[in-house]
């Protein structure tokens, strides 16, 4: 699928990652402490401090926890059949929700502590953003 | 510790329909109140505090007292999901115990079966931008996934299998049959079987999102209804048996970098709850747990303590959660999964719990004394809060 919702704009927590995703970027941030911060905000969630560093994920996680959605009532995903949503732990130590794509059924291939990679889901549309989903590796 | 007899919830009612058409949820909340205060034996004048979830046409809260037509010294709009309720219960036992009201009310009104809001499979990171929403919005998750995520979690992490969970839809359904509202409730939202339920039964519903099937689902009803709070003065003349509120916690828990997904916002809300009551989950004999699922109330039982992390399959396994088996008797009223779910069940948590300890609920447990009622707010494998009140018959 490739016109999954896009993120919406002006909001400036997440702007930065959504830019990355036109590069072929998954970004994260850091603290001046070396703590995570993610999903991206202004601010450290461990100190509170604003000096907040970006960082490039080299993109390969683990599954964390699944689920397979049968019934989505929403435009868009109504049509689509069964697809996996997901917590992906990245290597780098941020957690994200995403799906994963490249499978021939979700109910019985996926599993948690699966490896995973990120890969750029081009979207219909001009200017639309690219949507970070995971391969099984 | 002795127990503190600081504040009383005196008078309640539920709303009798689950289908509702016509009526509004402002009706609802006023006919609610005013027959909850009728069962307490209090008037509509004697209401001084005002606690509201921001439910109703035109967003209740600011405009309610005026709704109402009283003129309350104390507003409260604590609206956290589905656990308002035990989150203005635990506020009304710090106001009362403050002196800042002496009569105080709750109310919940909502039209979702009526109006057909799909609340469960409705997808999610619908309105205006957000942090959280432009993270999440694309991925198409619904509310059952999230609280499925947790399911699979649990499973992967313990060993957990649906059969056990299943049990917590067959033991809630078996309550649902002995309450006529409930009865009548899935009759009128047109159940396929308005009966009691087996572990095959839940198995062979279909899947919703994996690994939830239907049955380990609640329902979407209309409803709602009213909690009246008073001091122990007021608690000496009313005409029913007071059920004081001795304890009460409040906790939030989100969605974290290697966080444990398996543990809910109820591991601090319990032990601050039960704290503060001075008894142990050993001491309960009615958990009255949110049951939006399955799930929910699986891991709600080992964060309450009943159980420790991990073991709730086999506490199941042991024959505890119907009124008929010795130990903990679980959801009496028939709970979200077969009684009612209008869309924030926390106050029916609290209503039954009342009927319970002044002996008047249809699956009643004789003698008991203690009660817990947990409500969770919010999605249980991202961002959610949840209230523990601990309540005591004399």
């Amino acid at each position: 699928m490739a016109n999954r919702p896009q993120p919406s704009f002006p909001e400036p927590d997440t702007q930065h990652f959504w830019e990355g995703c036109r590069e072929g970027e998954l970004r994260y941030q850091t603290d001046s402490d070396g703590n995570v911060v993610f999903y991206p905000r202004g601010h450290s969630t461990v100190s509170g401090d604003r000096d907040l560093t970006w960082n490039v994920s080299a993109g390969l996680g683990t599954v964390y926890t699944y689920s397979v959605v049968r019934q989505n009532r929403m435009p868009g995903f109504q049509e689509l059949g069964a697809y996996a949503v997901a917590y992906i732990d990245l290597d780098e130590g941020f957690r994200m929700m995403s799906t994963i794509v490249g499978v021939s059924n979700p109910t019985t291939d996926i599993h948690i502590g699966q490896r995973v990679q990120v890969e750029f889901e081009e979207q219909d549309g001009e200017g639309a953003y690219p949507i970070p989903v995971f391969r099984p590796v | 510790m002795a127990q503190e007899r600081l504040a009383a919830i005196a008078g309640i009612h539920e709303y009798p329909l689950r289908v509702a058409p016509g009526v509004s949820s402002m009706q609802i909340k006023a006919d609610s109140m005013k027959r909850a205060l009728d069962d307490a034996g209090l008037d509509w004048g004697d209401v001084d505090g005002l606690y509201d979830a921001l439910d109703g046409e035109g967003g209740g809260g600011l405009g309610l007292a005026a709704y109402l037509g009283i003129k309350p010294r104390l507003l409260d709009t604590t609206q956290v999901g589905g656990s308002s309720y035990e989150f203005h219960a635990s506020h009304a036992l710090r106001d009362i115990a403050a002196g800042r009201c002496n009569v105080a009310v709750t109310t919940y009104g909502s039209t979702a079966a009526s109006m057909r809001v799909p609340i469960g499979t409705g997808g999610m990171g619908r309105g205006g931008a957000s942090w959280q929403q432009n993270m999440e919005a694309p991925y198409g998750s619904t509310l059952i996934s999230n609280y499925a995520m947790v399911a699979h979690r649990h499973m992967h992490e313990y060993g957990t299998t649906t059969e056990q969970l299943a049990q917590i839809s067959v033991a809630t359904r078996k309550h649902a049959m002995r309450n006529p509202e409930a009865v009548k409730a899935m009759t009128d939202l047109q159940f396929v079987k308005v009966d009691e339920i087996t572990v095959e039964d839940v198995l062979e519903s279909r899947v919703i999102a994996d690994p939830l099937h239907l049955l380990e689902c609640c329902m979407i009803s209309d409803g709602g209804g009213a909690a009246v709070f008073v001091s122990p003065e007021i608690a000496r003349d009313i005409k029913k048996k007071p059920v004081w509120i001795i304890g009460a916690g409040e906790a939030t828990k989100y969605r974290e970098n290697g966080g444990d997904i398996t543990t809910s916002a109820g591991a601090q809300s319990a032990p601050a709850a039960f704290g503060q009551a001075g008894v142990t989950p050993d001491e309960i004999d009615i958990a009255m747990i949110y049951d939006s699922f399955s799930i929910t109330v699986a891991v709600m039982l080992e964060d309450l303590g009943f159980c420790s992390k991990g073991e709730v399959g086999q506490f199941i396994e042991d024959g505890h959660l119907a009124f008929d088996q010795p130990g903990l008797t679980l959801n009496t009223d028939g709970g979200g999964l077969s009684s009612n779910h209008p869309g924030m069940r926390g106050l029916f948590l609290l209503l039954e719990s009342v009927r319970q300890l002044r002996g008047e609920s249809s699956s009643q447990v004789d003698g008991a004394k203690l009660a817990v009622a947990h409500g969770n707010g919010g999605l249980l494998g991202g961002t959610h809060t949840g209230g523990t009140v601990i309540l005591a018959a004399d």
